[in-house]
């Protein structure tokens, strides 16, 4: 147990440390290990550098730790090497011969690996993450301690101004205040309702009850998003210590937190950083020397996506099957056991330090009229930068994809975007410049959700897409209620019926009326935001399903039933490479001479294409 | 989530059996505890096998429809036990878009057995997984701990080759 005192002193001599304060010639070289980095090799690269740093004896002056993300995934595994008085060095791709390249001549020789260095768009090597456009049109606020600090010692997190916030809260503010302030800075829930964060807890604080809760909502469900991994990942503790001040303002002693059990090292993590806090006394009992108490407990998912729905979760546990509950009674007013409780989401949790530190209008100084701050997205699918970035509401997709992302790989077109994963939909090329929030989404007939954001290009089919989400609704709705477990299982049905080249233009029709019926009448938000895909991809892209329909045809050429390859005779050579590879012997003719695919036996595998060398069969 | 269950008879050693009653017994008493039991007790045995649900439930005294009903809610939770080496691949989003669906074909092609069974040597089992967070180095599958991003077609003979 420490006191205020002591949270203090270890936060001065941190960051005395991180400063090079005592030691002028220190350097402090950072691994980025969350799940991508040690996906792609990271252990293998930490281990060279700690050896290599012990082989040298330089232990005394070199500091080799771990952290979390540092955000752009593709270019995992990458080190950073800190410096007194100079600008951070970013290496990517790193192995571990790399690893000893850079010890040898920049850690004991003093000259940086060009070699290594990330190249921005036009090629040049950039000596620092920091000054590529990728990082420049980023704020970090939720992130910002992710790919910073090592995420296993608290006393970073304290060097960082960590627990600091709960101090102020608990000695010197009123519940009533920290809300107010929670209110006025405008923060909205980050997990994809974007319902006002203080609001929640004002509910909260107003119901009366022996016992009260606070949840986090650490079940990422929207497939291809990865935000509220890394925060986990690499700052645990800021979730922590928001939880804390959320027991405060409402009146709970309780926390759990309800997180994915297919993210290991950030149920890892979060133990770690539980069991120090709890060492350290800012969880537990009498924190600070107040009669303030607080603990937090985890319970893992086990893989279900409606259990990311609050009620859901709620359900879960409690131990039950993950199915909601009829609202109202909101969570606020009958929650967990009963009880009212509270549930936000992971990056919402990881605001409110820095609001209470930094206060209310800071963090609104940020932002929209009406979503103010920072969101972060996880940006995937056809992007040259693949990863986590953090931009201040407000900014527009292009500058998302074209100026951090890089752009779209291998000169094709960008086609759309998708938001909100299978409750969202989909931001064509026409809204490319609308600032992003809350509300802009909604209207262009999208979502912010939690803030997946994945990137197609031409070779997107949208019908695809379409049953690609259905698919995935079908498959995780609980079947409780009768719109949502009937209905998208036909809607799933017809989107097949198109792909597949037997649609008829009524089903267009019907497609529209269902949806209708599937969001008035579901019990809860996974029905309710299902046929969205639907709907969002006909408003933008109706005429791809019409030519699915009518002509037969799918322009993107996915749909394989629709898909026809050929073989132009003026280019074929007749060197037979396609029919020896072709695995359904569709494919004929003599040797020198064009050869013919019989469609009747095609499989559609495109193997013949990727084998013909003189570019002679296409796909239509 | 529809959820054939095995034909792979059940055995157990005397190890497990103990470890199983361990599990109960710790959890007993707790609020919201089968959850927490099922997870453990898969850790021990690798899945749950309906002999292993029904002690749960004496061991609760729930009745086992609620064990059953809860074991089948959830994807994590299996029927079946898994393959020597479990192959997963990614079908979320980012991967999708990025051809996992091509990836998901070609293994069901080499395996010759279709997703969510497992092979006649018990050596591969093949399975879906909803994104494992490394969008990053999409299309990725894992087989058992190891992750492998940013596939092709190709190279999957090779990778499997060396299990
Ligand atoms: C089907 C469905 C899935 C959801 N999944 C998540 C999720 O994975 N993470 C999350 O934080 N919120 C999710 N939500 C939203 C939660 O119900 C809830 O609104 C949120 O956790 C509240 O926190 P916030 O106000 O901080 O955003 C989901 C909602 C629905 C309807
Ligand atoms: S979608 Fe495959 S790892 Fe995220």
């Amino acid at each position: 147990m420490k006191s205020l005192e002591e949270i203090m002193a270890i936060k001065e001599q941190v960051q005395s440390e991180l400063s090079f304060e005592n030691n002028p010639d220190g350097i402090r070289v950072l691994v980025g290990m969350a799940t991508c980095g040690i996906a792609a090799g990271a252990r293998p690269v930490m281990d060279a550098l700690v050896e290599g740093v012990k082989a040298a004896g330089l232990e005394g002056k070199v500091t080799v730790t771990e952290t979390g993300c540092i955000g752009i995934c593709q270019y995992e595994p990458i080190v950073e090497i800190y410096e007194k008085g100079k600008e951070k060095v970013t290496y990517v791709k790193m192995t571990a011969d790399k690893a000893k390249d850079v010890l040898e001549q920049h850690i004991k020789g003093g000259k940086p690996v060009e070699d290594y260095f990330l190249k921005d768009a036009d090629g040049t090597p950039k000596s620092s993450l920091a000054e590529t456009n990728f990082y420049k049109k980023q704020k970090r606020v939720a992130l910002r301690n992710c790919g910073v600090i090592n995420p296993e010692k608290i006393d970073e997190y304290i060097g960082k101004s960590g627990y600091l916030a709960l101090a102020k809260v608990i000695r010197e503010m009123t519940p009533d205040d920290v809300i107010n302030t929670i209110l006025a800075s405008g923060l909205r829930g980050r997990g994809g309702g974007g319902f006002p964060t203080g609001r929640k807890w004002m509910f909260a604080k107003a119901s009366v009850s022996d016992k009260k809760y606070v949840v986090c909502n650490a079940d990422e469900g929207d497939p291809g998003a990865f935000m509220d991994r890394s925060v986990l990942e690499g700052d645990p503790h800021a979730v922590l210590e928001a939880m804390a001040i959320a027991g405060y303002a409402i009146g709970a002693d309780e926390g759990w937190i309800y997180v994915r059990a297919e993210y290991p090292i950030a149920v890892r993590r979060l133990k770690i950083a539980i069991e120090q806090a709890r060492e350290y006394g800012v969880l537990g009992n009498n924190i600070f020397g107040t009669d303030f108490n607080f603990d937090i407990h985890i319970r893992l998912g086990a893989g279900a996506f409606v259990c990311g729905e609050e009620t859901a979760l709620l359900t879960s546990i409690e131990g039950n099957r993950g199915e909601p509950r009829p609202r109202p009674p909101f969570p606020a007013v009958k929650g967990l056991w009963g009880k009212p409780t509270i549930i936000n989401n992971v990056e919402t949790y990881a605001n409110i330090a820095q609001i209470i530190l930094n206060g209310a209008e800071w963090f609104s100084s940020v932002g929209t009229e009406t979503s103010k701050g920072t969101k972060v997205f996880a940006l995937g699918g056809k992007i040259t930068n693949t990863g986590l970035v953090e931009i201040p509401m407000g900014t527009t997709l292009r500058e998302i994809i074209e100026e951090i992302g890089g752009g779209i790989p291998n000169g094709k077109k960008f086609k759309a975007a998708q938001t909100g994963g299978p409750s969202g939909g989909c931001i064509p090329a026409e809204h490319i410049d609308t600032p992003i929030d809350y509300d802009n989404l909604i209207k262009i007939g999208s979502m912010m959700g939690s803030g997946g954001l994945i990137v197609m290009d031409e070779d997107t089919c949208m019908v695809d897409l379409a049953k690609f989400f259905l698919e995935f609704t079908v498959d995780e709705s609980c079947g409780k209620c009768a719109p949502c477990r009937i209905g998208t299982v036909r809607l799933l049905e017809i989107l097949k019926k198109i792909t597949s080249g037997n649609g008829e233009m009524e089903d267009i029709d019907k497609l529209e009326e269902l949806a209708a019926y599937i969001k008035s009448a579901s019990l809860c938000g996974l029905g309710q935001t299902a046929p969205n895909p639907v709907l969002s991809t006909l408003r933008y892209f109706r005429d791809e399903y019409i030519a699915h329909i009518k002509d037969k045809k799918c322009p993107a050429g996915v749909c394989k039933s629709l898909l026809r390859y050929e073989i132009d005779p003026d280019k074929c050579k007749g060197c037979t490479m396609c029919a020896r590879q072709c695995p359904a012997g569709a494919i004929s003719g003599t040797v020198k001479q064009p050869h013919v695919i019989d469609p009747a036996k095609c499989v559609k595998c495109g193997a013949c294409l990727t084998t013909c060398k003189f570019g002679a069969i296409s796909k239509k | 989530m529809k959820k054939p269950m095995t034909a792979v008879p059940f055995t157990e050693t005397a190890e497990q059996k103990a470890k199983l009653e361990a599990i109960i017994a710790a959890h007993k008493g707790e609020a919201g505890a089968l959850m927490p039991i099922l997870q453990e007790a898969q850790d021990v045995y690798g899945y749950l096998p309906i002999e292993v649900q029904r002690r749960v439930a004496f061991g609760l005294e729930i009745p086992v429809s609620e064990v059953y009903g809860v074991a089948t809610f959830y994807s994590q939770f299996l029927l079946n036990p898994k393959g020597q080496n479990p192959i997963n691949v990614c079908l979320g989003t980012a991967c999708y878009v990025k051809g996992s669906g091509q990836i998901m074909e070609k293994l069901e092609e080499i395996l010759k057995i279709p997703c969510g069974s497992i092979t006649s040597d018990l050596k591969f089992s093949l399975d879906a997984t909803r994104c494992v967070g490394a969008c990053g180095l999409a299309p990725v599958m894992m087989i058992g701990e190891d992750v492998y991003g940013r596939l092709e077609p190709s190279q999957l003979e090779g990778i499997l080759a060396k299990y």
